[in-house]
């Protein structure tokens, strides 16, 4: 097992380095002389032009600069802002715990709803229930993120004011944030209320942001259980008298999860786009609000510093879906 | 009573041309300690039929029955629960590919454990042992290290065992082997089916063994059913059946054993076995039959006498003669 995480390693090196090129090259690329930008309208003296060109290095040559980028990364540097002067690395963490609270939210609501759909789906194959299923799971596919949002929105908030619409949790309340997950530090809080306040906050941005991979997740189940139904085994299973519980849940299932988790994994990459949409909308105080506000602002050391970690995270969860596998099925360890 | 009762099955699949009937009217009879064993050519619907006995049928299937009795119990009436607490408990099954018979996910000795925690109240220690001394049994060597094993790391002999064992766990009354030798190499073969006889002595348990191979027949049951077409063709005690079959179907087959030809498997009889649309009006096994006349080819054929092993078959063959009906009535 160990071998078989380490070899995976390997291949992450090679992925991470290319990454951190197309992030590097992101800046140098772009149209435009970064530090004269940062000047913005008003300009600025040769003097100071030349100081600021040595402070971010740019007068160096592209290979040592690369160098510089690269061990930075390592050691935690991801330069600093051009709009606030600050360390993108601190800000990038100071934020990304709403967006790891508001994602993982929504992939734990895609899985637990999309997973049982998907096999009740499988299991009654061309009956109404696999017909109502995947016609649902179709719409929530190919729905458009903002106007689900505004649909949502208009319905819950507007109509009927269950949910509030945007921010994680209701100002009323204040309190340490040590965690940065709202749910947590709501709750450790200990005051009246803000638990369930910090929840209402994050239904609908979660309904909004995990409606796709939940439709996605459903319908891979299903196809994958599908396949597995008719396998042997699962014969077998029935043939010991076991439920049909245990017989689809577990036999079924466990043999089924394999492209399950891989698109789980991948969906990660559509959760981060999503995020950016569904954080402006909500606004909710996370990396995706932040980037959008980096571009707008063209605060390019934070959009790259994001989009560089944004690439990691992905990287770093494939890995994990990777090792996953070997724990699943043991025959993928060799 | 019989262990086994079943009457007049008939099982139809929906396929993309309409109903397709791969079992028709079966009749099946086991008694408590009985080995008998069901052969036939493939496609002959024997696994169906006792698929469709185990409850194991996909959605396809349709059965019906006058009577599915096991064990005073009738399956065709009972809840779906009744059946899951007989099945894998007092009658199982193992099946002709071992290899993909098990769970690839599970170790063996999870799937074993199971099979006693679904159906016996043991304790975790409890199952853990019974569940060696059931590797030992079915005589796998190092039983300890082998429940820790995936499936993927045992031979097709070893996973045969794996099944063996798994069925016997909770002691049935009955075992349904269906071809649990077709998949395995020959040396190994001979040991399976060993170990299935000696467990079928030292438990007393009833045996159905479902079979191409004619030589294991005479080695191994003590009553024969001859399958064909859906089917059940003639059925006799093995001694009887071996010294004088009365269907040509079971007369043809029995030409060909290692006495009369080279080849311990089931002759090849010219022609194949009627398919979903070249069902022949009369007796299914006329287009075949060096024996049909006109009538067989129009009149479907009833079950004969038991004396004469219930032959389908208008003229039933004694010493390797067809009689003629007049005969039979006087
Ligand atoms: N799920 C199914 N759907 C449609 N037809 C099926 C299905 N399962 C079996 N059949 C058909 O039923 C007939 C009987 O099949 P069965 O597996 O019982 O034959 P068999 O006698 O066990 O043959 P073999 O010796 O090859 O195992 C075959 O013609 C087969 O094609
Ligand atoms: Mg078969």
């Amino acid at each position: 097992m160990l071998g078989f995480i380490l070899r995976r390693l390997g291949t992450f090196i090679p992925t991470f380095i290319g990454v951190s090129i197309v992030s590097f090259l992101f800046i140098r690329l772009l149209p435009g002389d970064p530090i004269l930008l940062m000047a913005g309208e008003r300009g600025m003296s040769d003097a100071r032009y030349a100081e600021l060109m040595t402070q971010f290095g740019f007068d160096r040559p592209l290979l040592v600069q690369y160098w510089d980028y690269l061990t930075g990364i390592l050691r935690g540097d991801l330069g600093l802002s051009f709009k606030t002067k600050l360390p993108v690395w601190d800000e990038f963490f100071a934020l990304f715990p709403a967006t790891l609270e508001l994602s993982l939210c929504a992939i734990v609501f895609a899985v637990l709803i999309g997973i049982p759909a998907g096999i009740v789906a499988a299991v009654n194959r061309g009956k109404w229930p696999d017909q109502a299923l995947m016609s649902t799971a179709l719409v929530g596919f190919s729905m458009p993120i903002f106007w689900w949002a505004l649909l949502l929105i208009i319905l819950f908030s507007g109509m009927l004011g269950w949910t509030p619409v945007s921010g994680r949790i209701s100002l009323m309340f204040f309190f340490p944030t040590d965690t940065g997950f709202m749910l947590i530090d709501s709750f450790r809080s200990g005051q009246a209320g803000a638990f369930a306040s910090a929840v209402e906050h994050l239904i609908l941005p979660t309904i909004v942001l995990g409606t796709i991979p939940l439709a996605v997740i459903a319908r891979q189940t299903r196809s994958a259980m599908l396949e597995v139904l008719s396998e042997d085994y699962v014969r077998t299973a029935r043939a010991k008298g076991l439920s049909p519980f245990r017989v689809n849940g577990l036999h079924a299932l466990r043999n089924a999860l394999i492209p399950v988790i891989t698109v789980i994994g991948l969906s990660v990459g559509t959760l981060m786009a999503g995020a950016i949409l569904t954080e402006t909308i909500f606004s909710w105080p996370g990396i995706g609000k932040w980037m959008v506000e980096g571009i707008s602002s063209r605060d390019y050391t934070a959009v790259q510093g994001g989009l560089l970690m944004i690439a990691v995270i992905v990287m770093v969860v494939n890995l994990i879906v990777d090792v996953l596998y070997g724990f699943i099925n043991p025959k993928i360890r060799q | 009573m019989p262990l086994l009762d079943v009457r007049n099955l008939t099982v139809e699949f929906k396929t993309a041309d309409g109903q397709f009937r791969a079992v028709d009217g079966v009749d099946v009879q086991v008694d408590v300690g009985d080995v008998l064993a069901i052969v036939g050519e493939s496609g002959s619907g024997k696994s169906v039929s006792m698929l469709a006995v185990m409850g194991l049928l996909p959605w396809t299937a349709t059965v019906t029955a006058d009577a599915i009795v096991f064990d005073g119990l009738d399956l065709t009436t009972a809840t779906a629960a009744q059946r899951r607490s007989i099945i894998g408990r007092d009658v199982s099954m193992i099946f002709q590919e071992p290899m993909s018979s098990l769970n690839p996910c599970f170790t063996v000795g999870f799937q074993i454990r199971e099979a006693l925690k679904t159906h016996l109240s043991l304790t975790r220690s409890q199952r853990q042992s019974r569940a060696i001394e059931l590797l030992e049994q079915v005589g796998l060597p190092e039983p300890v290290r082998r429940l820790k094993a995936f499936p993927h790391q045992l031979s097709g002999g070893m996973s045969q065992r794996v099944m063996i064992a798994m069925a016997i766990a909770c002691k049935p009354k009955l075992l349904i082997a269906d071809e649990p030798t077709t998949a395995l190499d020959v040396t190994i073969q001979a040991q399976i089916l060993e170990l299935l006889l000696e467990l079928q002595t030292s438990t007393g348990m009833a045996l159905v063994l479902i079979t191409h191979d004619m030589g294991v027949v005479a080695e191994t049951a003590q009553r024969v059913s001859v399958q064909y077409a859906g089917q059940k063709v003639e059925e006799q005690s093995v001694g009887t059946l071996f010294a004088d079959a009365h269907h040509p179907y079971t007369h043809a087959l029995l030409s060909a054993l290692p006495e009369r030809a080279n080849s311990r498997r089931l002759p090849s009889i010219p022609g194949v076995v009627p398919g979903q649309f070249d069902r022949p009006a009369g007796c299914l096994f006329s287009p075949r039959c060096s024996f049909a006349d006109e009538r067989c080819e129009t009149v479907q054929p009833t079950a004969s006498a038991s004396s004469l092993g219930h032959a389908r078959c208008h003229y039933p063959l004694s010493k390797g003669v067809p009689l003629a009906r007049a005969e039979l009535q006087s």
